[in-house]
């Protein structure tokens, strides 16, 4: 469905970062794109929606194919017709707009408000924590809240396929637990195809068909979940497991923890 | 009392052309944090525009009103295509300058086409005044102040329920976010510009009919700036409460301290008054507040 060939990104005309990535999306499938801060996750999220140019960053170099048709070059709004749709890393909801009106703000582009009301209640179907929400401005949502009003967004436009950055970022285990089921859900039963960026690769892992591993703008290893979850690499840097199997040591996941705060 | 009724309604209606006007200043700062300093001029332009229709090519008023609406639309897009947007990505303040160039160039055109003389707008709406209680009112106030509050309403309706009005909020609030879904911001930012075309054309038109017009109609764009701060800039309620209160109190000063102190005190008012709220409520009545949670 998705297929990046041997992309290349550069930002301000000379930063280059993303140095020749391919992957694929196949329909109906969730894929699951690792790697640490500053890999270029985002980077090639933005490559495929088209907001790049709103960064100054521009794909120089490959190709990106959604459904048979090249789509790097167009813009934003063009490709959220044709129907990507990439959920924000930091969720991004619209802080002085109402739950309702950012999620009419994400149906934007689907035609006629006759089946508003189907929608709306598509949305709340899947997050019932949003209803009692509806008419409160969304930027005193709790984090959780504003995640699910993010993803939410993105069922209003229909999307065939969905790129999640980090929709675990910042939130309590137990509710990345509840929206990965959801995400889960929506993949089996709106059948949108999902391509997920995650630094929390257990997670991840636990509900992709597929994985790739990145660093430095580039796939360095790529496969089932299985076969990745298996990898001493995997294990060591993104399963904060050591090979023999003990959790690492809680200073270096305090560390990490602060320079993905001092990033994001 | 009556003196003070009189001045009330007066009030209310310059007061509710300044929101208006204010309206369309507020559009444009909100989605596009700029200052439109030729906010002003489009007023003054729209009224010329309408009088040239009706006096000097003798179309009725009606159709005449219209077709000074559908220059004002072209107007606005236009600013926006080829003044604006080949700034996007520039700082802003460079686009503040930009308008108060645009500023010098309409003022300039008005008055190599029209003069400076004021010249009065032909009666359209009949003179005599109808009675308020005891207090003699014209009718054209009355018009100016119903089309001002319908108006008003209008645009609130548009930006609460419509999907235009709600993606204009949208990109108000975050630009990049908003792209993301679709919504096509220089769309956005042509829409702000008309509107502001529009309802700017609309307040000096109702000013002509009630006072004449003559260049210094652009001085509304010195009345409206005080108004959007006083209503917090960028919020649109704040924009109709500001203009209703900045019109009374200009009003009421005038009528009760100019005569006291020998004049001037009218044009003082709005900016003390404002100098004021801002000490109180430096967001002014109305900004937005900032949220702030982690
Ligand atoms: N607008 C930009 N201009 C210049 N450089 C940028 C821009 N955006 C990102 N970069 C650089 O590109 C590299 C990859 O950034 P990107 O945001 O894609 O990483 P990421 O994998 O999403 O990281 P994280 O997990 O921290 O979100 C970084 O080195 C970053 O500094
Ligand atoms: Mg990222």
């Amino acid at each position: 469905m998705l297929a990046l060939n041997n992309v290349e990104v550069m930002y301000d005309d000379v930063i280059l970062v993303l140095k020749g990535l391919s992957l694929q999306v196949p329909e109906g499938k969730i894929v699951a794109l690792l790697g640490s801060n500053g890999a270029g996750k985002t980077t090639t999220l933005k490559a495929i929606s088209g907001l790049l140019k709103t960064e100054e960053g521009e794909v120089t170099d490959g190709s990106i194919e959604f459904l048979g048709k090249r789509i790097d070059g167009r813009d934003a709004a063009t490709i959220v017709r044709m129907g990507i749709f990439q959920v924000m890393e930091g969720r991004r909801v619209f802080e002085h707009l109402t739950v309702e009106e950012n999620l009419r703000a994400g149906g934007y582009t689907s035609k006629g408000d006759g089946n508003l009301k189907n929608k709306l209640e598509l949305v709340y179907n899947y997050f019932p924590r949003l209803i009692e929400r509806r008419n409160q401005k969304a930027g005193y949502l709790s984090g959780g809240e504003q995640q699910m009003l993010a993803i939410g967004r993105a069922l209003m436009a229909k999307p065939k396929l969905m790129l999640l950055d980090e929709p675990s970022l910042g939130l309590s285990p137990m509710l990345v637990q509840e929206i990965f089921g959801i995400v889960r859900k929506i993949n089996q039963e709106e059948r949108a195809t999902i391509l997920l960026v995650e630094q929390n690769a257990r997670i991840a892992l636990g509900i992709a068909d597929y994985g790739y591993l990145m660093e430095n703008g580039r796939v360095v290893l790529e496969g089932t979940p299985e076969k990745l979850q298996d990898n001493e690499d995997v294990k060591e840097f993104y399963l904060g497991l050591t090979d023999v199997g003990k959790r690492k040591s809680y200073r270096d996941v305090k560390h990490y923890k602060r320079r993905k705060r001092w990033l994001s | 009392m009556d003196f003070f009724l009189l001045l009330l309604v007066n009030g209310l209606v310059v007061g509710s052309i300044y929101a208006l006007v204010a309206l369309g200043f507020v559009l444009i700062y909100k989605s596009s944090d700029v200052l439109n300093l030729a906010q002003g001029e489009l007023v003054m332009l729209g009224a010329y525009i309408c009088f040239a229709f009706v006096v000097q090519y003798n179309i009725p008023f009606f159709a005449a009103f219209v077709l000074t609406l559908v220059f004002s639309t072209i107007l606005g897009l236009s600013v926006e295509r080829v003044v604006l947007r080949p700034l996007i990505g520039q700082p802003i303040i460079s686009v503040i300058m930009v308008t108060i160039g645009l500023s010098s160039v309409l003022r300039a055109l008005v008055q190599a086409f029209w003069g400076t003389d004021t010249r009065p707008f032909p009666t359209i709406v009949s003179e005599a005044p109808v009675m308020l209680g005891s207090i003699p009112i014209s009718q054209v106030y009355i018009y100016s102040l119903a089309v001002s509050l319908v108006l008003l309403a209008i645009f609130t309706a548009f930006f609460r329920y419509s999907k235009t009005g709600i993606a204009m909020r949208a990109v108000a609030d975050d630009q990049q976010a908003a792209l993301s879904m679709g919504i096509s911001v220089r769309r956005i930012f042509a829409m702000a510009w008309i509107i502001a075309a529009v309802v700017s054309a609309i307040g000096g038109i109702m000013v002509g009919l009630i006072n004449g017009i003559n260049i210094s109609l652009s001085y509304m764009g010195l009345k409206v700036l005080p108004v959007a701060i006083l209503g917090g800039l960028d919020s649109i309620p704040g924009a109709v409460i500001g203009g209703l209160a900045i019109g009374v109190l200009e009003n009421l000063s005038g009528g009760y301290i100019d005569p006291i102190v020998g004049g001037g005190v009218k044009e003082v008012a709005p900016f003390v008054f404002l100098v004021f709220i801002l000490m109180i409520k430096p967001y002014g009545l109305f900004g937005k507040e900032i949220i702030e949670r982690v």
